[in-house]
């Protein structure tokens, strides 16, 4: 891997692979331990909400089979993990027979993409806002954003949410309230459709950078503030050199090493957070297919969504955590390179 | 005489507090004097609106119901009275369990070292990659119908390992300290050692993760529950904005429904950050202003 340490990495991976199982264990266990059949419940709900199911033996079949009634105990466990692996979660109830794998792939791009699209900006306009607010030469006016950041950060996504909803989609009408494409426009690589994508994507990137931007504000500000005192900042303002570039090379540079950690630990609450977004939004992530899930308890969806957002944390923890050491030249030393 | 004033009498810390309290007071008083038969379904007219307001019907407030009805006739001041205490019940008893968890096995990881250490370690480190979320989901999806203070129970499994690593980061460095060495030399129990010795010098901190915690729990339980999980038949914010969301209220403009939960609950976040802020201004002199 040339640059990042053979022990660091092999520690990184072990984590990773420990979260995988446990997430993995941990579905599996839980309804084993449940007091109620699920598999009852299910049909059961299912009758009650259809009138009649159709193919009900074959689902609840498949429902015994998921749940493992018939193997040992051991027997299942096995099985269950060797699917796991390959993202075999069987079949959803709800839309008996398609392959629960199948809608996930299907529900994912949109998950990544807003994902992606959020964080991006956020650390762009937080990291920047806070070298600001803390940088000497600013302007004062950046300084009220303070406390402004703060308030935001406290507030969970979902109500940032439902208030721009309303506002911005039900009130002023600028924006579709729900869906992340227009109904009238066909799905594929056309201008009209991934103009309907960014329309409909806006608010809900929105709702999520408004909450999150505040903490790599407030975090860059704190650290700013700490590199500012440092001797290397004195000197290189006694060399002479531009402000500007004192606070990108010597300023920024420093600071935001310790703000990749502590995202680190974030990815989790955010995930968790735009889940929650998308079902607001109905939004055809994985929130919304978790949520329908839901509704139509259609375990093993529930099931597999939970999984695969999981691994998904748990590997994008994973790349931050190896991004880190090429932001960082100290950590290289650390490991035993031979 | 500033520099001997308490660093605990700041304003932040009483704003915060006082915010929190006000919706304890709001679920107190409310019970005393309001009628909480009127959070059954069916006790008031469909979807009326606060006073001084008036609905797409053109119907007007009344002073029955302040603030307004939801969509299958509850009146939402009772729906909240027994709703915002329930969320901030969820969340200071989670926080408090996964609190002392992460106290014992902290001191435990920190103490001990060796095995323990490591396997504590790598399960808080793995454990904090899980959004508590998602599991819960599945725990609730499997179980079915839960009641509150099991719903916090559940969420206190997840909430353990911020305060555990915290803990653990700090004892390793305090173990080493003078005072501690000292201590060990004149004989004094581990027990000791660990809880007069270690344990004061922890409380800002102890303080800014549980309050860190609280707020964390109540943004999972508000999520479960606007998932339509979490208690089915007792009144809760998230519930409340779950109904309100699936009734359309966004649409049909009755933003008290989902509105009113809404700024209770961010109401709620702002007085808990305003705490946080406190403390950290406790546990970090720097903070403190010069005046």
């Amino acid at each position: 891997m040339g640059r990042i340490p053979r022990s660091y990495l092999l520690n990184r991976v072990v984590t990773l692979l420990i979260t995988v199982w446990i997430a993995a264990t941990l579905i599996w266990i839980i309804p084993r331990l449940s007091p109620v059949d699920p598999a009852d419940i299910m049909l059961g709900r299912m009758a009650a909400g259809a009138g009649a199911v159709e193919n009900a033996d074959q689902i609840l079949a498949q429902l015994r089979e998921n749940f493992g009634l018939n193997d040992p105990l051991v027997v299942q466990y096995v099985k269950y993990i060797r699917n796991v692996v390959t993202f075999d979660f069987g079949l959803s109830t709800a839309t008996f027979p398609t392959q629960v794998s199948t809608l996930i792939a299907r529900a994912l791009p949109w998950t990544v993409g807003l994902m992606l699209l959020s964080v991006i900006i956020t650390f762009f306009i937080g990291n920047a806002l806070g070298a600001l607010m803390a940088w000497d030469r600013s302007p004062k006016l950046v300084r009220v954003a303070i406390p402004v950041a703060m308030v935001f950060t406290s507030i969970p996504p979902i109500l940032s949410g439902l208030l721009l909803m309303w506002l911005l989609a039900a009130k002023l009408r600028w924006f579709p309230l729900t869906g992340a494409y227009g109904l009238t426009v066909e799905p594929g690589w056309t201008w009209g459709f991934v103009q309907s994508v960014i329309h409909h994507g806006f608010l809900p990137a929105l709702s999520i950078v408004i909450v999150t931007f505040g903490f790599w504000a407030l975090g860059m500000r704190g650290l700013m503030i700490t590199v500012q005192g440092e001797d290397y900042v004195t000197l290189a303002k006694a060399k002479g050199l531009r402000p500007r570039y004192i606070l990108y090379r010597y300023m920024i540079r420093n600071a935001i090493l310790p703000q990749i950690t502590a995202f680190a630990l974030k990815i989790g609450l955010l995930v968790a957070g735009q889940v929650l977004v998308e079902r607001i939004f109905a939004y055809n992530g994985m929130g919304k297919l978790l949520y329908d899930a839901i509704l139509d308890q259609d375990f093993p969806v529930i099931q597999g969504v939970s999984f695969v957002i999981i691994l998904m944390t748990a590997v994008s923890v994973f790349l931050v955590d190896l991004v880190y050491p090429f932001v960082d030249p100290r950590i290289r030393h650390d490991g035993v390179e031979t | 005489m500033r520099r001997f004033e308490s660093p605990w009498m700041n304003p932040k810390l009483f704003c915060g507090a006082g915010l929190l309290l006000a919706i304890v007071a709001l679920g107190i008083i409310g019970r005393l004097f309001w009628n909480l038969d009127l959070a059954y379904t069916g006790a008031a007219p469909l979807k009326l609106p606060p006073v001084g307001f008036e609905n797409l019907r053109g119907q007007e407030g009344a002073w029955t119901y302040p603030i307004g009805t939801d969509g299958s006739g509850r009146d939402l001041l009772a729906l909240i009275v027994i709703g915002a205490p329930n969320s901030l019940f969820v969340g200071l008893l989670a926080s408090l369990i996964g609190m002392s968890l992460g106290i014992f096995l902290g001191f435990s990881a920190g103490f001990i070292g060796g095995r323990t250490d490591d396997i504590i370690r790598v399960l808080s480190d793995v454990m904090i990659t899980i959004p508590p979320l998602l599991i819960l989901v599945v725990v609730q999806s499997a179980w079915g119908d839960v009641s509150l203070t099991m719903m916090a129970l559940l969420i206190a499994g997840f909430v353990w390992q911020s305060p555990t690593r915290l803990i653990r980061a700090q004892v390793l460095s305090m173990k080493q300290s003078g005072y501690v060495q000292m201590a060990r030399l004149s004989g004094a129990s581990t027990m000791h050692i660990m809880f007069r010795e270690m344990l004061p010098n922890l409380v800002p901190y102890l303080f800014g993760s549980f309050i860190a915690n609280v707020t964390t729990s109540i943004v999972t339980a508000v999520g479960l529950e606007v998932l339509g999980l979490g208690p089915q038949r007792i009144p809760t914010l998230g519930r409340t904005i779950y109904e309100a969301i699936n009734a359309g209220a966004l649409i049909q403009n009755l933003w008290w429904w989902w509105g009113i939960p809404t700024l209770l609950l961010g109401l709620m976040f702002i007085g808990l950050l305003l705490i946080n802020l406190g403390l950290d201004e406790v546990s970090n002199p720097r903070l403190r202003k010069l005046q």
